[in-house]
């Protein structure tokens, strides 16, 4: 299998990143190389394998449903990028 | 008193309780030592000065009954620390104060230790160097232009340089073992859902484990025994009797079962590394224990799942970093822009190849092919274990299959770097807990760790057969303050 540029672009869509020819380039060599790596798995029959999707062999608590961090809306908007009162600022997305 | 910085913990506990020194002294030593070593770049934020006033207000009316009692410590910048800057080694975090602490931090500070810094790490503690953080490489304290290992790397420096006389890393697969055993101390990588995962920048939530780093096994069962609980806050987190580590620590193991798997005997392994293994198994033979030959017969598909499983639950976690809430932001002509502009330049190359093999893999189309084929070859190895279990207590291989490399030796092929922990990542897959010892050194004198991997929950036994091993090994670390002019 090989990943060529038109694959790349896709995934740095769904992925959000942005990436130029140069980039995408050298993306396209190492992700071969990492995934010629991976394609080793293919050598074992999984096929009845139940597969392992978490370690810890316990169930999910349950908890009561209530509100632990009140008036916290202070610290939630402290690192934001950019301030403005209340709220989280972006760029304009409705015309 | 001089030489503080040499003292192990216990020492230091010792004397701080016996009022020998005061936490202002041993705060101020640390200081001192750390300033004159900012060579070795092992701190990402130093916060020296809060740390002698906390050692002062401490030794106002010292607390002697804590495990801690006005230790300083510097832990990885992994870990949310209240008010102090935390950056996971990312320029994307690189203005990021958290507004509350981790779990396993607040333990250290609830038993009396103070924060000296936070310490380099690989970005998103992905990488095997430390290479890839945005604050640059950090040297190892046992030879100039050497990488301490990763992505645990500024700690295993710190705690090697006696810059910090403990710390605390992450393992997501290798972290804390591998730069161990490239510096000459111990590591810890504890069972998964022993520590809780709050408040611990997330990379692969379902490997991602806190543990303990220091100078020798009795200070690092301490440690443990600190910051190991059950924490509501992290959904993983196991509710199991803890131990009391220390107090229980024993170099007796006349009898224990060592397992010693094929597996990991690779094509290509140094004869050091060979030989090193050997000596170990001559070692726990010396101590009583029994060597049981073992067969962990899908050891070699340990790495290529890993490289599924942990970049795919990487892209998922690290979709957070849009520029909205918090972080670096880029500016961009609409809202998309924004987003791909501010990941494309917050993230570095590691990071960005990671994310984009994660969102491959999960993407449709691939799902079945790559992520739930991981999966399965997950239990797998899981499976390996268990039924090793059956006939042996502990399992004993080399850390890693070479000593420290040069600065720069592995940074254009990616696949070279990942081979690094091949002996460590099948701990992570399966959730079981392990720790690196430093055991000898190389022929340029560099060290080189034995890593002894345990049953779940079975931290105990673990550094008991550690403690045991240390005790025969006598291992003398050779640093020669080379950064200090």
């Amino acid at each position: 299998m090989s990943i060529d540029l038109k694959t790349i672009k896709h995934i740095s869509k769904l992925s959000r990143i942005s990436v130029d020819e140069k980039k995408a380039e050298k993306l396209a060599g190492d992700l071969n190389s990492i995934f010629e790596f991976i394609e080793k798995l293919n050598e074992l029959k999984t096929d009845n394998v139940q597969p392992l999707t978490s370690v810890a062999e316990t169930t999910l608590k349950l908890r009561d449903d209530e509100v632990k961090s009140k008036n916290i809306r202070e610290q939630i908007i402290k690192n934001s990028p950019q301030e403005n009162e209340d709220y989280f600022v972006v760029p304009k997305v409705i015309e | 008193m001089s030489d503080i910085t040499k003292q192990s913990l216990s020492e230091l506990i010792k004397n701080i309780k016996d009022k020998k020194l005061s936490s202002t002294e041993v705060t101020k030593a640390f200081v001192e030592r750390s300033e004159k070593s900012k060579e070795l770049n092992a701190y990402v934020t130093e916060d020296f000065s809060a740390a002698i006033d906390k050692a002062k207000k401490f030794d106002e009316n010292p607390n002697l009954d804590l495990k801690l009692p006005g230790i300083p410590m510097a832990v990885k910048d992994l870990f949310c620390t209240k008010n102090v800057k935390t950056t996971a080694g990312s320029k994307i975090l690189n203005n990021f104060t958290p507004t509350y602490e981790s779990t396993v931090t607040q333990n250290i500070w609830n038993e009396g230790a103070i924060l000296l810094g936070k310490l380099n790490c690989d970005e998103f503690a992905m990488g095997s160097s430390n290479e890839t953080s945005f604050f640059g490489c950090v040297q190892n304290p046992i030879d100039k232009d050497l990488v301490p290992g990763g992505s645990s790397g500024g700690s295993s420096s710190a705690v090697a340089a006696q810059l910090t006389p403990i710390t605390i890393g992450t393992d997501t697969g290798g972290s804390i073992r591998q730069p161990a055993s490239f510096t000459g101390i111990v590591g810890l990588k504890p069972t998964y859902g022993s520590c809780s995962r709050y408040g611990i920048v997330a990379f692969a939530s379902s490997l991602d484990q806190a543990g303990p780093m220091a100078q020798n096994v009795r200070d690092c069962a301490l440690l443990h025994e600190v910051i190991s609980s059950y924490d509501e806050k992290d959904s993983t987190s196991i509710d199991f009797k803890r131990n009391n580590y220390v107090k229980e620590l024993t170099n007796n193991i006349k009898g224990k079962k060592i397992g010693i798997p094929k597996e990991y005997r690779v094509n290509g392994m140094p004869k050091e590394i060979e030989d090193l293994w050997k000596k170990g198994i001559d070692y726990v033979k010396d101590c009583g224990a029994e060597i049981i030959d073992i067969s962990l017969p899908h050891t070699n598909y340990a790495l290529p799942t890993y490289y599924i499983v942990a970049p795919a639950e990487a892209s998922s976690n690290l979709a957070r970093y849009d520029g909205v809430k918090y972080g670096f932001r880029a500016d961009g002509e609409n809202l998309i822009d924004m987003y791909e502009k501010t990941r494309s330049e917050g993230f570095g190359a590691e990071v960005q190849r990671r994310i984009m093999i994660g969102t491959y893999v999960l993407s449709s189309g691939y799902y079945d092919a790559y992520y739930l084929k991981a999966q399965k070859v997950r239990k797998l190895i899981k499976n390996d274990f268990d039924e090793a279990y059956k006939k042996v207590d502990a399992i004993l291989t080399p850390s890693t299959p070479s000593s420290a490399f040069k600065i720069g030796e592995k940074t254009n092929d990616p696949v070279s770097m990942y081979l690094n922990d091949i002996f460590t990542v099948p701990v992570n897959l399966a959730g079981l807990p392990g720790i690196s010892i430093p055991a000898g050194h190389d022929a340029k004198g560099y060290p080189l760790g034995l890593q002894i991997i345990g049953k779940a929950f079975d931290e105990q036994n673990l550094l008991n057969i550690a403690y045991a091993m240390e005790e025969k090994i006598n291992f003398k670390n050779k640093i020669t303050d080379w950064w200090i002019k």
